[in-house]
């Protein structure tokens, strides 16, 4: 019964989804006034209903309900808790049934809780939020519905991917999908604006909380996703430029180009025409996402099936969405005005160019993950790998650098320069010593690791200036968030660089007994014992590791797995974390002589890259927090800073509010 | 729920078995060479040739046999003293572009290597356009 009444409640929310758009198109024209306030208790109704159909779904997956297709086709009854309730996710459909519960509870929120906005605008919003949903329900309930029955039902279903079965990857799909979803909502308010020609700070103002919220779930998503295939896939690999992975890296570009475009919008009233661009842009880029991922167009642990009439149903949802977005923004470039003026050597104008900047890397991962689909459609198969995206994404990466680290310390409107030259001497010369040292003790480490340390060390000095001479207590919250985040990435910078520099690798066929130097580590293999979990059997060896001279001995216990259903083999590597670094060690196959196959890697300062990641979302939320209190605080009157700060030398401290 | 059981239980006893490879792994497949500097050069190389049978890994982060069997062709080849972009040839002559992550400029896909120009292009007129108008304005005002 329960998967009836959850296919019933789904068509339910999809029919209240048609009326928020027709009532919502009908209340904008002259006679549908009245219908305005029709359209927030839909769109909430909605959000809660299909909410409740995901919550039956992880319902039925909890029970294991066989006859239901999705699960047997996904689950197994002697999968722990946890992979049962993620695995209602973990596939198809389950997963657009997660994007349009996600999509329908931020609509309901939207309409419950935003205020700011003119009610107009507002209601455009939600109707071209429905519009935008309708795609996803037709999708479901007429081609992929997670509600199917199977008769008669299996005696066992089938279980989840193995390598999906991880802590780390339960949680990884949801954060994504919320950053999807999040940049959808952000379309749908550019949609709205553009529709009633209300492009302002307002506007702004309402949209900024979802795409920084958007962001930081994108970031996180991300992190989780490139520290899973690390420990994960057992090679010690941390990104691939994988379809897959910039699949989810160009929603993130095109979405920190947005979220600073916003918040220049919302303070200064200026970059209009390019806030709204950028949002169609970073909608496009998470449906692109959506459809290199689910279309089966790509082979991978992502694509759960391939099926050309999927992949053809996001395509056409695509063009029509984003085609139509196109057509609005043309129609209504011309109403849109430019706003406030500023310099290039200003903040606005270093935003400018570093929005400029990730556009282009977004256009250049754009290009490598699409571009051999084009030559395979002709006949030639070709592969675009890190040769390509290293170096080339490195010609716009650095320069943005530069900026990223000057930026927040200029003046808005203009900037004459002479402050921001003494204050870039610091960092300059630590970019400088830097140098120096990996020069003279770093060995030959190639040319794109040299820099990344260098401006990584660089980039870390100048994102903390913005603090100098501040009261640190009195300092609003998103400025310590907009620190933070810098130097996340600075973080993350130097993580990435050290990773391909300072790798020591070693392969050995070792006997029991046996021990064998990496790097700074001396490692034994005491012993290998078979072991059994819940749904998986494992062999698992004991290595005893010490470092340096050092007499602490750790003990590591890599597995090499084999799960039952599917019958798959995983290799679980045993990580040994240090301040300097990581021991990352991985059980292979016992060899004919009885030798033990290992692999063992000394990373220096690896584990930068994923607290990077955290700090640059941290920043987020912060500055999240920061940005919502101040807004709500100041409820109603506008936000804008004085528009023309002055051109004379202020006082230290003066000058240092305008950062705000 | 028995039958369950017996299932479960016999794929897992099954299972290692059937991991075995009938075959002995190539010599070089897990084994580095001995001359760090060889050995730099074939793992930069391996670093950026596709595992022909997985998704989207190289041969340098791959358990698949093929990957083992590349990886020992790779080293032995750079043991003899051939040059990396050789054998680089050699594997696409053999297994075509799809095997190598470093595409080449070709007819085919010249514009891979046009689009940073033109993106760069793109970047400067936009910024030029923009800020030549709001100087011009501004210095009316």
């Amino acid at each position: 019964m329960i998967a009836e009444i959850a296919l019933a409640i789904l068509w339910l929310a999809a029919a209240l989804a048609v009326l928020q758009l027709g009532l919502g198109s009908y209340a904008l024209t002259a006679r549908g006034a009245e219908f305005l306030r029709a359209v927030r208790p839909i769109a909430v109704v909605q959000g809660l209903l299909v909410a409740v159909a995901f919550a039956l779904l992880i319902v039925l997956f909890l029970r294991t309900d066989l006859s239901v297709k999705l699960v047997a086709a996904n689950s197994h009854s002697l999968k722990p808790l946890i992979y049962k309730i993620a695995g209602a996710w973990g596939n198809h459909e389950g997963s657009m049934l997660l994007w349009v519960t996600v999509m329908g509870l931020a609509g309901g929120f939207v309409a419950l809780l935003e205020r700011r906005l003119n009610e107009r605008t507002m209601v455009a919003t939600l109707a071209g939020q429905a519009f935008v949903s309708l795609g996803f329900y037709a999708f479901m309930l007429f081609s992929s519905n997670p509600f199917e029955r199977l008769n008669p039902a299996p005696v066992e279903g089938n279980g989840l991917n193995p390598l999906l079965q991880d802590p780390g990857l339960a949680f990884h799909p949801p954060t994504l999908y919320i950053g999807y979803v999040g940049l959808s909502i952000a379309f749908s308010f550019a949609v709205g604006a553009l529709i009633t020609r209300d492009v302002g700070p307002a506007f702004a103002r309402a949209m900024r909380p979802w795409v920084m919220g958007a962001w930081i779930f994108l970031t996180l998503g991300i992190t989780a996703g490139s520290w899973w295939a690390y420990y994960e896939l057992g090679w010690g690999g941390w990104w691939f430029w994988d379809p897959v992975e910039n699949a989810s890296l160009m929603p993130w570009l095109a979405a920190t180009a947005l979220l600073h475009s916003v918040s220049v919008l919302a303070t200064r009233n200026a970059l209009k025409a390019w806030t709204v661009m950028l949002a169609v842009v970073a909608f496009s880029m998470s449906m692109v996402g959506t459809f290199l991922v689910r279309s089966g167009i790509l082979t991978s642990v992502h694509a759960f099936a391939v099926d050309p009439e999927r992949g053809s149903f996001i395509l056409t949802l695509l063009a029509i969405y984003i085609g139509g977005a196109l057509a609005l923004f043309g129609l209504r470039a011309s109403t849109v005005t430019e706003g406030a003026k500023f310099h290039l050597f200003s903040r606005e104008g270093s935003l400018v160019m570093n929005n400029v900047l990730l556009v282009g890397i977004l256009g250049i991962v754009l290009m490598g993950t699409l571009y051999p689909l084009v030559t395979e459609a002709f006949g030639t198969k070709v592969s675009v790998g890190p040769p390509y995206f290293n170096p080339v994404s490195a010609i716009f990466v650095f320069p943005m650098l530069v900026i990223m680290a000057a930026g927040p310390l200029m003046r808005w409107r203009q900037d004459n320069g002479r402050k921001l030259a003494n204050l870039l001497a610091v960092p300059a010369l630590v970019a400088a010593g830097t140098l120096a040292l990996v020069v003279v003790f770093g060995g030959d480490i190639g040319v794109l690791p040299l820099l990344g340390l260098v401006f990584a060390a660089g980039l870390a000095v100048a994102s903390l200036l913005p603090l100098w001479k501040r009261n640190l207590r009195r300092t609003p919250a998103h400025i310590w968030g907009m620190v933070i985040a810098h130097l996340g990435i600075a973080v993350a910078l130097a993580g990435m660089a050290s990773e391909s520099a300072f790798n020591t690798e070693k392969l050995v066929a070792s006997e029991i007994g046996q021990s064998h130097t990496v790097g700074p580590w001396t490692i034994e293999l005491q012993g290998v014992r078979p072991i059994a979990g819940a749904n998986w059997t494992a062999l698992e060896a004991r290595l005893v590791a010490r470092y340096g001279d050092s007499n602490v001995q750790t003990v590591l216990n890599p597995q090499a797995r084999m799960f039952a259903s599917p019958p798959t083999a995983t290799s679980e590597a045993a990580l040994l974390t240090r301040w300097n670094g990581q021991l990352y060690a991985v059980l292979g196959e016992e060899g004919d002589d009885g030798r033990w196959q290992l692999r063992l890697w000394w990373k220096p300062f690896v584990p930068l890259i994923w607290y990077g990641g955290l700090l640059v979302g941290l920043g987020g939320v912060l500055s999240l927090v920061g940005r919502t209190a101040r807004d709500l605080r100041r409820k109603g009157e506008p936000e804008l800073e004085p528009a023309s700060e002055p051109a004379a030398p202020k006082p230290a401290a003066g000058g240092q509010e305008a950062l705000a | 729920m028995i039958r369950a059981l017996i299932l479960f239980l016999s794929l897992a006893l099954a299972a290692p078995l059937a991991a075995q490879d009938s075959l002995p792994p190539a010599p070089y497949a897990y084994r580095q060479l001995e001359d760090p500097a060889k050995e730099k050069a074939a793992q930069d190389l391996m670093m950026t040739l596709r595992c022909l049978t997985c998704q989207s890994q190289s041969i340098a982060d791959s358990d698949a046999p093929m990957a083992g069997d590349m990886r020992n062709q790779v080293r032995e080849r750079i043991a003899r003293g051939e040059d990396p972009e050789a054998i680089r040839a050699w594997l696409i002559e053999r297994y075509g572009d799809w095997v190598s992550y470093e595409p080449r400029v070709t007819t085919m896909t010249w514009p891979l290597f046009a689009a940073p120009v033109v993106l760069l292009l793109l970047a400067a007129i936009i910024v030029r356009k923009r800020f030549t108008r709001a100087r011009a304005q501004g210095g009316k005002s």
